[in-house]
């Protein structure tokens, strides 16, 4: 399968250069904001991790002209993603949702950052009983050696 | 014959890496001084032998010797010569070789300069070099070899992927082998220390410097992949979350927490074992970064290497290196004794934390690059994890280490004064804010994270000037005494002040030209003039023009303004004929205000083109900030020098460069 899509991908040329063109955009600019944004987020199935918004794949346009009629006959932004998903899987959002399958994944940053917090903390409690706020009986010994001999 | 020369010179560079691996460790093992020794005579073999094939393999690139595969595959008799040298690193064979050139480079330098490292450390750090270099040798040699001959000898080649012919994407490779490879360099240093269970301050000083330059590479490498995707991918985008970026930019935030524990153990003899599995891990990482790269298991627009065996084969390598040297840290780590006690809020707990948000971010880009592979491996389910969840993640890890970073240096080692820290930086903050306020109110309530973006770059660059005047005491003592003071200041200190603003430019270009960008997509006609953030931007028409090995359609843009010319604008339209595959060749003018980038697309057929014209606000300041930073590496790497030399300062003038 991926070959067959990497056969697609160097058929269609490299993907190069911005995508959106003249003919595609809406004369409403509200709704070009909205198709843009959306379009930012889902994939161009051919390309190599490129956003329709940003391939000139025959795919990608067909795209963000699907997902432009879906805006005009009135879908809200979730429903034209869930147009999509519907039709070619979770694999089209660049943006995983949150679910059963994605949860480890969003849920890794914090999981990691918290743990590492927690280690620290407990680590430096440690440290800190064993820091005394003045010298050591040894290093205060050490001083008064150097002020005697001085 | 010169291929076949090449190819032998590889295999004596098998025959010196497999002795390198072996007989210095058994030396230091026994204590034997002279096996110790003869590390050194097979770093240095091995180096010349493997750049002699690497020469050997550019020879025949240069030639254009067709009856080599490697060379059929990836060159063209009419293709410019800069692009026939850089073409024999612009694919899977030689870019290894490539790979290995760099690695026995560095040892090599080890090898010569590494006269003031105890015996045994060396003995063994150049031992688990070697150990790299035989499978990567034995990789190139068993799945990958670029002298493999052809036959019948085609008339003429099949050209480089025409993306690759560029000047700085043909620089991007070697800079970020450099920066992936000199981190074998501290990963040896960890194995070495690990074998022998001991480390000391002279290891991390040892380290540190080595840690340094790769991190100066790899940045510089990055920098250069970024600005070469702003210019030739054609939409003015310049980082995409692209599995390849990822695996770049993966050991680069390791490797900068690791300059930072790496600063911690020199100074203070604390965070040792920390050092160690760090050291480990960012080596991993570039190990990881090769492998998604060379495996093909991305196949993304960089994975110019599609073939199983081969993911398999470095798998394994990294497999063996990784589990290996995790296993002796776990076995070994316990012998390591720490030192250095400090409380929480210290320099040592402010770097402390920096090391917890770059883990974090770290480990965030490695879950998200790799997620999707394991999920698809695990349940056959495929979903794409991009850009929008890497903006969502990585962002807000990043932000809050951005707003401390201007505390660290202010804080003292062992017990830091948090409050008295924040109200010397209040002057800064003040500043900060305010900008963030002018820049809100001046875009008429413009978007309110892009102000406060700026206003955490003034803060950044504000609060890394800041300490270099409060280290000198600027206003509170007389002028001679603070110039005095700047004069006495260590270069590391000045070192960290270029790269922490540094930092601070690159954002400050990241948010102006996220936030500010203009965006024109139309149609025009010749003649037609249009208005783009200030520039007429006057389209002349278009002309076709032929080049070494491709034709192009060039469109002519003139840029006025105030009815003054101030540039002229060629962008093209690319057709590379061997490969049958167009390229776009955007127009940038780079002024002090940003740039204007103008793109040629498809004519329409009634006379007309697609235009698109951006205008990305001081998005050149992305790359400067850049290399801002690895500025601060060098200028701070020029202080080890001078630091290390002192007590042995004899040496240092008969031996004017010291490995450091």
């Amino acid at each position: 399968m991926r070959n067959l899509l990497l056969a697609i991908f160097l058929l269609l040329g490299t993907g190069v250069a911005g995508a959106v063109l003249p003919d595609e955009v809406l004369s409403d600019p509200a709704l070009e904001t909205r198709a843009r944004e959306i379009s930012a987020g889902v994939r161009c199935l051919v390309c190599q991790n490129q956003s329709i918004d940003d391939s000139e794949a025959t795919l990608a346009r067909d795209l963000r002209i699907l997902v432009r009629e879906r805006l005009v006959a009135g879908d809200s932004d979730n429903q034209v993603v869930q147009f999509l998903v519907d039709r070619y899987g979770e694999f089209v959002l660049l943006e995983p949702r949150f679910y059963t399958r994605t949860w480890i994944l969003w849920s890794a940053p914090l999981v990691m950052f918290a743990a590492g917090a927690l280690i620290l903390g407990w680590r430096s409690r440690r440290i800190t009983a064993s820091v005394p706020a003045g010298l050591t009986e040894d290093e205060q010994k050490a001083l008064d050696d150097i002020l005697h001999e001085g | 014959m010169i291929a076949e020369i090449g190819h032998f010179a590889t295999l004596l560079a098998l025959a010196f890496a497999l002795m390198q691996g072996s007989l210095p460790i058994w030396g230091a093992y026994k204590g034997d001084t002279r096996l110790m020794e003869s590390a050194r005579a097979f770093a240095i073999g091995q180096f010349l032998f493997v750049s002699f094939a690497f020469a050997c393999l550019v020879a025949v690139y240069v030639r254009s010797d067709f009856s080599v595969l490697n060379v059929w595959q990836n060159s063209h008799s009419a293709k410019p010569l800069i692009f026939k040298i850089t073409g024999s690193w612009g694919n899977h064979e030689g870019s290894m070789l490539l790979w290995v050139v760099i690695l026995a480079f560095f040892g090599a330098l080890v090898a010569l300069f590494g006269n003031n490292l105890p015996a045994r450390l060396r003995a063994n750090a150049l031992g688990v070099q070697g150990w790299i270099s035989i499978a990567f040798l034995f990789f190139i040699l068993a799945t990958s070899n670029p002298f493999a001959r052809l036959s019948p000898v085609p008339f003429d080649g099949q050209d480089l992927n025409p993306i690759l012919q560029d000047i700085s994407l043909a620089i991007h490779p070697p800079l970020l082998y450099a920066g992936y490879v000199g981190f074998s360099m501290a990963f040896s240093f960890a194995i070495a220390a690990l074998i022998e269970g001991k480390i000391d301050a002279a290891w991390a000083r040892w380290v540190r410097p080595w840690t340094l330059i790769a991190w100066m590479f790899l940045t510089a490498g990055i920098s250069m992949g970024s600005w070469w995707a702003y210019y030739e991918l054609g939409w003015g985008g310049w980082w995409f979350w692209d599995p390849v970026e990822n695996a770049s930019f993966m050991p680069w935030l390791a490797g900068t927490a690791l300059l930072h524990s790496a600063l911690v153990m020199e100074r203070r003899a604390a965070l040792k074992v920390w050092t160690i599995l760090l050291a480990i891990l960012t080596f991993s990482l570039s190990l990881l970064g090769t492998f998604l790269v060379r495996s093909g298991v991305l196949t993304s627009v960089h994975a110019f290497a599609v073939d199983a065996e081969r993911g398999v084969f470095i798998l394994a390598i990294m497999a063996v290196f990784i589990g290996g040297a995790l296993a002796l840290f776990a076995w070994r780590a316990p012998l390591l004794r720490q030192g250095g006690l400090f409380a929480p809020v210290s320099r040592e707990g402010a770097l402390v934390l920096n090391n917890l948000f770059l883990a974090t971010a770290a480990g965030t880009v490695l879950i998200g690059t790799l997620y999707p592979l394991v999920l698809e491996a695990l349940t056959g389910e495929k979903i794409s994890v991009g850009a929008p969840f890497f903006n969502k993640t990585f962002g807000p890890t990043m932000i809050p280490l951005l707003m401390l970073v201007p505390f660290g240096p202010m804080m003292a080692w062992k017990r830091g004064d948090l409050l008295g820290t924040s109200q010397r930086l209040m002057v800064v903050a003040a500043l900060a804010l305010v900008t963030a306020g002018a820049v809100y109110w001046s875009f008429n309530g413009g978007p309110v994270l892009a102000a406060l973006g700026v206003g955490l770059a003034v803060w950044l660059i504000g609060g890394a000037i800041f300490e270099i005047l409060w280290r000198v005491k600027f206003m509170r003592a007389p002028v001679a005494e603070s110039w005095r003071r700047a004069g006495g200041l260590p270069r590391s200190s000045w070192g960290t002040m270029t790269a922490h603003a540094g930092i601070g430019v690159v954002l400050l270009g990241i948010v102006s030209a996220t936030a500010w960008r203009t965006e024109v997509i139309t149609t025009m006609n010749p003649g037609e003039t249009l208005t783009v953030a200030g520039n007429d931007i006057t389209f002349e028409g278009v002309s076709p023009r032929q080049g070494p090995n491709y034709s192009e359609d060039v469109g002519q843009f003139t840029v006025r303004r105030d009815g003054l010319v101030v540039a002229r604008l060629e962008p093209a339209k690319r057709f590379y004929s061997v490969r049958r595959q167009p390229t776009t060749e955007a127009g940038i003018k780079s002024f002090i205000g940003g740039d204007l980038y103008v793109v040629l697309g498809d004519p329409t057929g009634d006379g007309s083109y697609v235009v698109r014209i951006y205008d990305n606000p001081l998005v050149t300041l992305i790359w400067i900030g850049t290399y801002i930073m690895v500025l601060g590496g060098a200028v701070s790497l020029s202080d080890r020098r001078f630091r290390i030399g002192v007590p042995r300062r004899r040496r240092v003038v008969a031996n004017p460069a010291p490995a450091e």
